[in-house]
């Protein structure tokens, strides 16, 4: 039997910045998880990565990686993501910084 | 130290202008990510998990105030106020933007600084023992040879597409500080007949096949060097494996071939080589020679050493850790630790580093060195200086007396910035130095290195640790292998391992296990956790770490 599909985003970094972005339903970047696509369909997610590889010139290495519905949008799944998510765990530093200082 | 002569700045200054040509052309999308990653990774910028990654290289681990005051204005000025030294004597900035590397690239070079080839399949920045040219022990100043391998291999157009990446390590001292039977090729100054010339070792390496090196060539005469080195080289680039990236490594060349074989290849095609070096080599070789001429050891009174040494226990338990013994009895090599209790091992803040720099301007003939232990050196400091020096360092959080104990930790970044790790090591670091510090156990364990990795690629050197510590990612899960009695010197070994990993709330009381263990079977305050480890072997120490197996098979 097949195994069930796991829910996916698509995550990248971003060219300039090179910090982690997600792609969202309207095709455009976000640098909250919590407002990425939740891609639910093994199909639909490799059409999405199409799409969102079309924006290269802007992006770095797109890729689907997995991830769960919660209460405020997707979460990751394992905890690599977790800390692309978030930032390093020594200093109080990249997305974690950002959030900080909202 | 050298300093760049006009055809080294003209040719760095052409480098870095094509480079901030490049990421033009990838930013207005005539480049693809393909074409440009390897270009970029040329001048040692990668793609890391949360930003961009400049790595440059610090060759040979030696540079002036002036390189580390540089150093600092990069962290201060295009990262986030700090850099962090690498096992290979680099040093890595975490945060860059990808608009300001060619800014930072031409700031470096200002100052004959760079960072080719500290990335891709190419010769990689030669290391070499953090005492070079100050060490008691040593026969001959490795530098000059290290400078010639940095020039020669720089852009050399037969070994810019190797089948791998290409590590060289130079010691010029019995007691290697630097690796070298770990390395790609080691070099090892050797003293036949009265004549100085290498032992040269090939295909020792860490990674997920790790191998002590053999030598194979147990003297070369000096002026050897080069046609020797692109012997090797020109051989393992026919011969080496291109199939398949985990068997490309020179070392798997050497297992699969066996060492008599590469040796017979090598030394045929070395009998090519050697006529086409007309000597322009050693004529380069000599004026390199003159930039790393010892500076004017000054003489004078060392009371103000003896009597702060007498007095002044916090200044005695630094000056026991932290110093080694000068070619000059009069000075002192001093490490700095940059690892505080607590703190990220190799991390110094843009302050610190410009602390480092006045200090060796002040006290240290302008010199510092980068070791692969990732602390920072002042090479040759006049006995009577010490007690200011430390006072100063005291003021700046760089005093921490704990070189080669316990928390002087070799620690990979790990997942917490790797976008190849598979686990964590710096948490773990800090915690097993912060555990050690609460105990106050430190100074009574002793001389014990521990070396952490967060992936199989093993750059936190957790092979060659007393207690090596392995990150890996076990179903979604981080999970830590420990190693024992792996040896980073001249008797070189391979840690073994005790059995299965632990989670990442288990790693931190293990080691203390096997400590506490050590402790209580010791034959004595003098014999080394290493030495305790060679006498009585594993089996203590597997009884600490899972005390539940050892009830079952009871």
């Amino acid at each position: 039997m097949a195994r069930p599909f796991t829910p996916k985003v698509i995550t990248a970094n971003d060219l300039l910045e090179g910090d982690v972005i997600y792609f969202q339903a309207d095709n455009s970047w976000t640098r909250d998880l919590a407002q990425a696509e939740l891609i639910v369909d093994e199909a639909e997610a490799q059409l999405r990565l199409l799409e969102a590889e079309k924006q290269n010139i802007r992006i770095v290495g797109a890729y689907l990686a997995d991830a769960k519905a919660g209460p405020n949008g997707p979460e990751p799944v394992h905890f690599r993501e977790d800390f692309r998510r978030k930032g390093p765990s020594n200093y109080s530093h990249g997305k974690q910084e950002a959030a900080a200082h909202v | 130290m050298y300093k760049y002569n006009a055809f080294d700045e003209a040719f760095l200054a052409e480098r870095n202008a094509q480079f901030r040509a490049q990421v033009a052309r990838r930013i207005d999308g005539s480049l693809t990510e393909d074409e440009f990653k390897p270009l970029r990774l040329m001048n040692g910028v990668y793609l890391q998990l949360h930003a961009y990654m400049l790595r440059v290289a610090i060759p040979y681990g030696t540079l002036n105030s002036d390189q580390m005051r540089a150093l600092a204005l990069l962290a201060e000025k295009w990262d986030k106020g700090y850099g962090h030294f690498t096992t290979r004597q680099n040093i890595q900035y975490n945060w860059p933007k990808l608009n300001d590397i060619p800014d930072m690239l031409d700031a470096l070079g200002e100052v004959g600084l760079h960072a080719i080839q500290t990335s891709g399949n190419t010769i990689r920045n030669t290391t070499a023992d953090h005492f070079a040219g100050a060490a008691a022990d040593e026969l001959t100043d490795p530098r000059p040879y290290a400078e010639l391998i940095r020039q020669w291999s720089t852009d050399h157009p037969e070994f810019q597409f190797l089948g791998r990446k290409f590590k060289i390590a130079i010691t010029g001292s019995p007691n290697d500080r630097a690796v070298t039977k770990a390395h790609d090729v080691g070099l090892r100054m050797v003293e036949r007949d009265g004549e100085i010339g290498f032992e040269v070792i090939v295909g020792g390496g860490l990674g997920r096949t790790p191998m002590v090196g053999k030598v194979i060539r147990d003297f070369l005469p000096q002026p050897d060097l080069l046609p020797y080195l692109e012997s090797v080289l020109s051989v393992y680039n026919v011969l080496g494996r291109r199939d398949n990236k985990y068997k490309a490594r020179i070392k798997i060349t050497v297992q699969e071939n066996g060492i008599e074989k590469v040796r017979e290849l090598v030394e045929a095609r070395f009998a090519e080589r050697r006529g086409e070096f007309d000597g322009t080599d050693q004529a380069l070789l000599n004026e390199i020679k003159t930039h790393f001429a010892a500076p004017a050891f000054r003489s004078g009174d060392i009371s103000a050493y003896d009597a702060a040494y007498a007095s002044d226990p916090v200044f005695r338990a630094w000056a026991d850790t932290n110093l080694a013994a000068h070619r000059d009895p009069n000075h002192a090599i001093v490490t700095i630790s940059i690892k505080a209790h607590g703190q990220t091992p190799g991390d110094a803040s843009a302050e610190q580093m410009r602390v480092m720099a006045d200090l060796a301007q002040e006290f240290g003939y302008d010199e510092l060195r980068i070791s692969h232990q990732q602390n920072v050196i002042i090479p040759h400091v006049h006995k009577s200086d010490l007690p200011a020096l430390h006072a100063r360092l005291k003021q700046h959080a760089l005093a921490t007396a704990n070189i080669g104990l316990i928390s002087d930790i070799i620690a990979c970044p790990g997942m917490d910035y790797c976008a190849l790790a598979t686990a964590r090591s710096i948490p773990v670091a800090q915690e097993i130095a912060s555990r050690f510090d609460d105990l106050k156990l430190e100074h009574d364990i002793g001389h014990l290195q521990i070396k952490i990795s967060g992936c199989i690629n093993a750059c936190g050197h957790h092979h060659v640790a007393h207690i090596g510590i392995l990150g890996l990612d076990r179903a979604g899960v981080e999970n830590y292998q420990i190693t024992l009695g792996g040896d980073a010197t001249e008797t070189a070994e391979i840690g073994k391992r005790t059995g299965p990993g632990f989670a990442y709330d288990e790693i931190v009381p293990a080691v203390e296990r096997l400590v506490e263990t050590y402790l209580a079977i010791r034959s004595g305050e003098d014999e080394t956790f290493l030495e305790t480890y060679r006498r009585l072997g594993m089996e203590p120490f597997k009884s600490a770490l899972y005390p539940e197996a050892q009830k079952k098979v009871a």
